[in-house]
């Protein structure tokens, strides 16, 4: 008795549980065709699609802003996850295959080396809206000769001048410190200039701009202008004066490990330091704080233009979606437009990709500055072999300039650790 | 085992619980209904889960994952629903449990350790194939963009596209793209309806979203290829030159008739070399394992790391317990004050997350702005992270102060437990302070402490975060031709390896675990065995 009673309350509630399930998957797909009164033309009853995108803290809010005029048009929902920067080009790759990936991401264009070769992107088609862009940002979205991705922002780093300490803008690397040094010897600033170098890791990408001044660079190209992961050219002449002379810096504490990002923002908000290098993610806070800054292009150390690594960030469509069609309207009827694009400007701050949007916000000098300084920048490298490169290149880095040996041994040393990397 | 010295009233939190079970009788009746709709509201839940599992698990077409989950969802309701299997009742979560979280993984990472998974090689062969082909679809250079608005007709999808001199044309995969006069035109002149065809709505196209984006429609001319659209509202001249010859299992370039090959290995390649991104998964067998042993670039600095390991993982074991154990002592005597407060501080480092406290660390060691050189020695420059063995003597430091309040907990819970009988038997005796601590105390907490021990030093064994936040395994042997730092620890050694290179090699990550498993299993296993030895002193 008591066990058939107990067998059939069992099944009773696996039913209810089952009713419950459809029931609760029947609510939830009329109320969202009901909070959606945009999309009456709807004849059938489809269920509406839901797009997740992922983004970082810095971009979430202003793509959740624009995502809620999307979805009111079109009837369908739009999810912003907000992720980690640095995950989201690893996590697509490995978790994408599952299907558990998202639809769209915001990412680097220096992640497409490792994005295509895992197939986690699809190709997207923007057809005439590529004239829109600035040239140098189609040319970042694209890898072997396809567009990935929608540009969204041009980063890149500048020198930037607190202009109260230092009024008139320096004639080179040397004069920039000499007047630092003048200032730290007055009492009025902490360091002579503020590059953040992480102790652990290095900062090659804010030290780009003054090794480059000497006329090294990471990579030679091919034909085609892009980058040849064969031909490393870190240990040239050029990069070993480049190598010499950070340690001379690093000896004299212009330039040292130990301050670190934190320090060196902190320093220059304090009005501490006359110099630094950075990028708009910075700026703003400046801005903030009340600070008189300009924005310009960095002095040159080895008498060669510096040239700053210049990042496109943009959207890019995961080949593993199921919402692809959606997900390319999205990005590329919608987002692609510049009203959208003048939006995100307005709730982010990115110096925007689109040139009309552009036009219109360049009267701010902080953007114009900017991007004066990346126009003489190049692409960050976006094949596979620079994730080689970075780490050992850092690590270099902060060995010479806390002479730990011969600046051209590490160096060089260096230099074949990479090659062997790359050779696998 | 251990029942020997665990104290009897001394333990306030579990043993009162198993001594008052309701008596039988009225309340057995009572509790028994209340029972049952707990059971079943306990099972409803379980079961409201699998189902969704289930139909989550076909809907993605992973039938060995839509298996298990059948299985184990009728295991459950029989086990639960059922009077006989009473033992399972007591082992079935324990069990799902331990397949989930423990051989699930297990399992996953020995077979991930027999495959090339990783970076160009994430995903399955039908996946690549798929990919290759759809990528190396190329717009036709200069070619028109076409206006498009997407039909139907007896289940059937259409192109009806305007081009951009207002001629309109319709057509379907199997149909080639053919002129139609009677299209009807919106205001800004694109043909959106024909006659006896339906035109999708926007929802109707996210629907079938993907049967719209896998779409050809060709053109009449032969090799002027084909249209498509990613969008729904914009069709685009396509042409693809590779095409996937099944029976010959290679992909050929019909345009220039090169073939690129199945190498094996998970890659298409052609007869020079070139590959095709990307590529996927395959198994191969015991390469990763026999790589770790023959690489000169990882043969090379393995012993100096493998020491060092072994050094970082004892000395931390010694210093936090010796501090923890000193502690305990200290704060155990009765005639101390305040201990509560002392011992609530001395947590403090506990509560803090191990990898937040290895970062706030490395900052307090910076060598020119970091506290302890710039305060606490008036401006010292001592390279505290750069120098292999200041390095090594901070991590080992910083992980004292990690680790010490665990010790300290443990110790002071096995010392409470400890008879005081026996210490006043010792002190009648005649026995020192010393004599008391070195003799009864200390071989009486070994035997319950001893397992503590041994799981600390296979914690710190492959302690990743320490490493990885405090020094990153730092500082950096410079003339090494492999990246390796003086801190560098076994899993930390490997991570790089696997993780620092151009190629992120998951398989042979997995490999080097299984082998570092197999270590720590082996000293796990010996220890243990001796300390046995110790119980037997009781």
């Amino acid at each position: 008795m008591r066990r058939d009673l107990q067998a059939i309350a069992g099944a009773a509630g696996v039913m209810l549980l089952a009713s419950a399930c459809g029931g609760a998957a029947s609510t939830s797909a009329s109320s969202s065709t009901a909070a959606a009164p945009a999309a009456s033309t709807a004849v059938s009853s489809a269920p509406t699609a839901t797009l997740v995108i992922w983004a970082d803290d810095t971009r979430a809010k202003p793509l959740q802003a624009v995502a809620a005029k999307f979805q009111a048009e079109k009837g369908v929902t739009v999810k912003v996850v907000q992720k980690d920067f640095g995950k989201i080009r690893d996590d697509l790759i490995s978790q994408g295959p599952s299907g558990q990936g998202p639809d769209i991401i915001v990412g680097a264009h220096d992640w497409l080396g490792k994005l295509v070769q895992n197939g986690a992107v699809a190709p997207i088609e923007l057809g005439d809206k590529a004239g829109l862009f600035q040239k140098v940002a189609i040319d970042a979205m694209s890898y072997d000769g396809k567009i990935y991705g929608l540009p969204y922002a041009v980063e890149n780093v500048a020198w930037v001048r607190n202009t109260a300490l230092a009024p008139n803008p320096a004639k080179n690397f040397a004069d920039a410190i000499a007047t630092g040094q003048a200032l730290v010897k007055a009492g009025k600033a902490k360091f002579p200039l503020a590059i953040q170098v992480d102790a652990k890791n290095g900062d090659p990408y804010h030290l780009y701009p003054v090794q480059t001044s000497f006329g090294s660079f990471v990579f030679g190209t091919k034909a085609d202008g892009s980058y040849d992961p064969s031909k490393l050219e870190l240990d040239n002449a050029a990069g070993l004066a480049f190598a010499k002379q950070l340690a001379a810096w690093g000896k004299a504490k212009v330039i040292s490990s130990s301050i670190s990002f934190d320090i060196a923002k902190k320093a220059f908000l304090d009005g501490q330091v006359p110099y630094t290098i950075t990028g708009p993610w910075n700026t703003t806070d400046f801005t903030k704080a009340g600070l008189k800054f300009v924005v310009e292009p960095i002095p040159s150390a080895g008498g060669q233009v510096s040239r700053p690594f210049v990042g496109v960030q943009g959207f890019f469509i995961s080949n593993f979606s199921k919402n692809k069609l959606l997900a390319n309207d999205f990005v590329v009827n919608y987002l692609g437009t510049p009203e959208v694009a003048k939006a995100l400007y307005d709730t982010g701050g990115r110096p925007p990709a689109m040139i009309s949007v552009f036009d219109q916000v360049k009267s701010d000098p902080v953007i114009a500055g900017f991007g004066q300084v990346g126009a003489e920048g190049q692409p960050l490298p976006a094949i596979p072999a620079m994730d080689a490169v970075w780490s050992e290149w850092g690590s270099a880095e902060v060995a010479i300039m806390q002479g730990k040996g011969d600046p051209v041994q590490i160096w060089k040393a260096m230099a074949n650790r990479i090659r062997a990397k790359i050779a696998g | 085992m251990s029942t020997a010295t665990r104290p009897e009233g001394n333990d306030t939190t579990a043993a009162p619980s198993g001594r008052r079970e309701p008596g039988p009788g009225p309340r057995l009746t009572r509790s028994g209904t209340v029972g049952l709709l707990v059971k079943l509201s306990a099972l409803a839940v379980v079961n409201a889960l699998g189902v969704y599992g289930l139909i989550a698990l076909f809907a993605n077409a992973s039938w060995l994952g839509f298996a298990a989950m059948g299985v184990g969802l009728v295991v459950v309701d029989y086990v639960y629903f059922g009077k006989r299997a009473v033992a399972a009742k007591y082992l079935v979560p324990g069990l799902v449990f331990l397949l989930v979280y423990q051989v699930y993984v297990v399992l996953y990472t020995g077979v991930s350790a027999f495959t090339n998974y990783g970076d160009g090689h994430n995903n399955t062969k039908a996946t690549a194939i798929a990919t290759i082909l759809s990528s190396n679809e190329d717009r036709v250079p200069d070619s028109p963009a076409y206006r498009l608005s997407v039909l139907s007709k007896d289940a059937t999808l259409y192109f009806l596209v305007t081009d951009p001199a207002g001629k309109v044309s319709l057509g379907s995969a199997k149909q080639p793209l053919h002129p139609v006069g009677d299209a009807v035109k919106d205001s800004s002149g694109k043909a959106v309806s024909l006659p006896g065809y339906r035109t999708l709505s926007f929802t109707d196209l996210l629907a079938q979203q993907q049967k719209v984006t896998n779409l050809r429609v060709p053109f009449a001319q032969t090799g002027a290829g084909s249209l498509r659209t990613t969008d729904g509202s914009n069709a685009y001249v396509y042409r693809s030159t590779l095409r996937f010859d099944k029976a010959r299992n290679e992909i050929v370039d019909t345009s220039t008739g090169q073939t690129y090959r199945d190498n094996g290995r998970g890659y298409f390649v052609d007869a020079s070399g070139n590959t095709l991104e990307p590529g996927w998964q395959v198994f191969v067998g015991f390469e990763n394992f026999t790589k770790i042993l023959t690489d000169p670039n990882i043969r090379g600095p393995f012993a100096a790391v493998l020491t060092w390991t072994f050094a970082l993982a004892g000395l931390s074991v010694l210093t936090t317990f010796a501090m923890g154990l000193l502690l305990a002592v200290a704060l155990n005597d009765e005639r101390m004050r305040g201990r509560r407060v002392y011992r609530s501080l001395l947590l403090m480092p506990y509560a803090v997350p191990a990898f937040m406290s290895a970062l706030v660390w490395a900052g307090l060691f910076n060598t020119d702005f970091g506290f302890i050189n710039a305060v606490l020695l008036h401006g010292a420059a001592i390279p505290w992270l750069s120098d292999p063995w200041l390095a090594r003597f901070a991590v080992i430091f910083v992980n004292l102060w990690l680790g010490f309040p665990y010790m300290f907990l443990v110790s002071t819970g096995a010392l409470q437990s400890i008879p005081t009988d026996i210490i006043e038997a010792a002190r009648v005796d005649g026995a020192s302070a010393w004599r008391i601590f070195a003799s009864v105390k200390l071989p009486l907490l070994l035997v319950s402490l001893a397992p503590l021990l041994i799981s600390s030093f296979a914690f710190n064994f492959n302690n990743f975060n320490l490493i990885y936040m405090l020094t990153g395994g730092g500082p950096k042997d410079l003339s090494a031709k492999v990246d390796v730092g003086a801190t560098d620890i076994l899993i930390s050694f490997v991570y790089k390896i696997a993780f620092g290179g151009q190629d992120r090699q998951y398989g042979f990550a997995s490999a080097v675990s299984i082998l570092i498993f197999i270590i720590i299993a082996s000293i796990s296993a010996i220890s243990f065995r001796r300390t046995r030895t110790l119980e037997e002193l009781n």
